[in-house]
């Protein structure tokens, strides 16, 4: 099995490896001029030329996507303490890394292909490879994002790409091999979210806004459908193929206060994440700002008091929950819904995870460990069919109106798009994970899981005590 | 009056618990403990620096009990912890001069109970 392992990592390697040679003599290349060194004006200016900088660059835009980008990228850091609190001691440096390594694994996917699948042309379904290791992404602005460097757009999707199927890790946590982790993550960025990607935000996708000839264009600012009901779904597949944890019944969170930091750093990434989906600063983004915080205020309360009432105490880890159940709802509807529907959308959606989590599940029986369908794949569905209740064009004039603004088609459309999607990503998977079985056993050996997927998987132990200071060869 | 000590595996202890509970035995002091026996350690690595473990995880139940509860007790924890592994662990049993309890001041078999 390891040899087969280091086969497959070393043929991903020279395919890396090829795609940066094409993508090096397909490059024009631009090098410095000499007299840049000068620091002359001119030779700044012929620089600026030489790369493509043209004068509807905007360097507002520019700084804001760069910061909105990095507030995205602490998002993944914030999802491993969210996820690492909410398992047992002895599980939670596998579940941080289940986050922090697609930091790493998709970044190398997007550079050399996924980029160029999920917004390369090509077709409706998936784009194909004309941005292969990046080529002809330069500084000119893209037809994405007309005022920012094209590396930048590329760089705020990366972004995007590497958090959701970091997002996944929830439901098959404490129980999957770290092996067949990678593997199925490379797998399901490359087949699953890059295409569906392509279908919302391609340029020529068959649902997208941008795209005058789709079969319908679906709302979604900024990836309800792409992110939260793909990772959603997927997430049960893999809860209902890898079975349920052997202690699942005596499994409680070892570290509360690392939940809340995680919901804290996921709410304050957020804010880049929707307000970024403007792709350029001013009105726009503003607005997706403040719809993001209060729907996100607004959950927080509504779970507060729902448990309250249900369990009559209102507990930390569902306060830290309904944020981020709030968080996943206004995602698609951000920069198409007043501040007042977001509210709405916010305090609805808390209730529902609610159900989901604490009912639903266990009634059905699915071990969703720390329940990534339950929270993304239930309150991203809500939030892509409430953005077409909700959706106005005098917050958008580049949007569409919702049920309640007098359009109704809108309604339906949001509900095919976020079924569509659910549908794609549970078939995907079922089948990623099939074939990932044939080459790697998925789940670790019960005696593995008791004594720890830290130990087992990694060598490591998170909080050693006295007798690990005794090294006895 | 007998103290039954048992060294289980953590991942026995609901179990263990349950059929304590269903014996009737519902008193007991219970500490995460390391040890070592016939069951060899596993091996860490942190920046390349190998540390062998060989003291592993266990829980320690200790449960002072009348005579004639020293059975049913024993029972319990060897068929719930019994996995049939190396590594389930032992129980010492040893005689208790006296109990006291502090609330009352009562002794022997009553401050037991």
């Amino acid at each position: 099995m390891k040899r087969k392992f280091s086969i497959g990592l070393l043929l991903f390697l020279f395919i890396c490896m090829s795609f940066s040679f094409a993508a090096f003599a397909t490059e024009k290349g631009t090098s410095l001029p000499d007299t840049f060194t000068a620091q002359s004006d001119e030779a700044k200016i012929a620089f600026r030329d030489a790369v493509g900088v043209t004068s509807a660059q905007s360097a507002g835009d520019t700084a804001f996507m760069f910061a909105s980008t990095v507030l995205v990228f602490i998002m993944t850091p914030g999802l491993a303490f969210f996820y690492g609190g909410m398992v047992r001691r002895k599980n939670v440096l596998n579940t941080m890394m289940n986050s922090f390594v697609l930091m790493a694994v998709i970044s190398i996917q997007w550079l050399f292909f996924g980029y160029s699948i999920a917004f390369g042309t090509g077709g409706p379904l998936f784009g194909v490879g004309q941005y292969l290791g990046f080529s002809g992404v330069g500084a000119a602005p893209s037809v994405y994002a007309g005022t920012v460097p094209h590396t930048l757009f590329a760089l705020f999707q990366l972004m995007f790409a590497i958090i959701t199927p970091a997002l996944i890790s929830g439901a098959f946590a404490e129980r999957m091999k770290f092996s067949a982790f990678l593997l199925f993550s490379v797998l399901w960025a490359t087949l699953v979210y890059d295409p569906i990607a392509h279908w919302v935000w391609g340029v020529d996708g068959w649902m997208s806004l941008l795209n005058p000839n789709a079969a319908f264009q679906a709302l979604d600012f900024a990836g309800g459908t792409v992110v939260h009901i793909s990772s959603g779904f997927a997430g049960l597949v893999l809860a209902l193929m890898l079975g349920k944890r052997k202690e699942k019944s005596t499994a409680i969170p070892h570290n509360i206060p690392f939940v809340l930091l995680g919901a804290a750093l996921l709410w304050f990434g957020w804010f880049g994440f929707n307000g970024g989906s403007a792709l350029s600063s001013g009105g726009l983004a503003i607005h997706a700002f403040l719809t993001t915080n209060m729907a996100a205020a607004a959950a927080t309360l509504s779970w507060m008091f729902v448990e309250w009432i249900k369990t009559g105490k209102p507990t930390v880890l569902g306060a830290a929950t309904g944020a981020v159940v709030g968080l996943v709802a206004i995602t698609p509807g951000a920069g198409f819904v007043t501040p007042v529907a977001a509210v709405i959308i916010g305090a609805l959606v808390s209730p529902l995870c609610y159900f989901a989590v604490s009912y639903l599940k266990h009634k059905l029986g699915y071990d969703d460990a720390l329940d990534a369908f339950g929270c993304h794949g239930v309150g991203g569905f809500f939030g892509a069919v409430m953005t077409g209740v909700f959706a106005t064009t005098t917050v958008n004039p580049f949007g569409k109106d919702g049920l309640l603004y007098g359009n109704p088609e809108q309604f339906l459309i949001q509900l095919a798009a976020a079924s569509i999607t659910a549908a794609f990503s549970v078939v995907m998977t079922f089948l990623i994970m099939k074939a990932v079985g044939l080459v790697v056993k998925t789940r670790v050996a019960e005696k593995d899981e008791m004594q720890g997927m830290d130990i087992t998987q990694h060598g490591e132990d998170a909080y050693p005590d006295f007798s690990s200071d005794q090294s006895i060869a | 009056m007998k103290m039954v000590i048992a060294i289980i595996r953590p991942e026995s202890l609901d179990n263990v618990k349950q059929a304590l509970f269903n014996a009737e035995i519902h008193k007991m002091t219970v500490s995460p403990v390391r040890g070592c026996g016939q069951q060899k350690g596993y091996t860490e690595n942190y920046r390349g620096s190998i540390k062998t473990i060989n003291l592993l995880p266990k829980i320690r139940i200790e449960i002072v009990v009348n005579d004639s509860f020293v059975k049913p007790t024993i029972d319990a924890i060897i068929s719930s912890a019994r996995s049939g592994n190396i590594g389930d662990g032992k129980i010492f049993v040893m005689p208790v001069e006296e109990v006291y309890r502090i609330r009352t001041g009562e002794t022997g078999s009553e401050a037991i109970g």
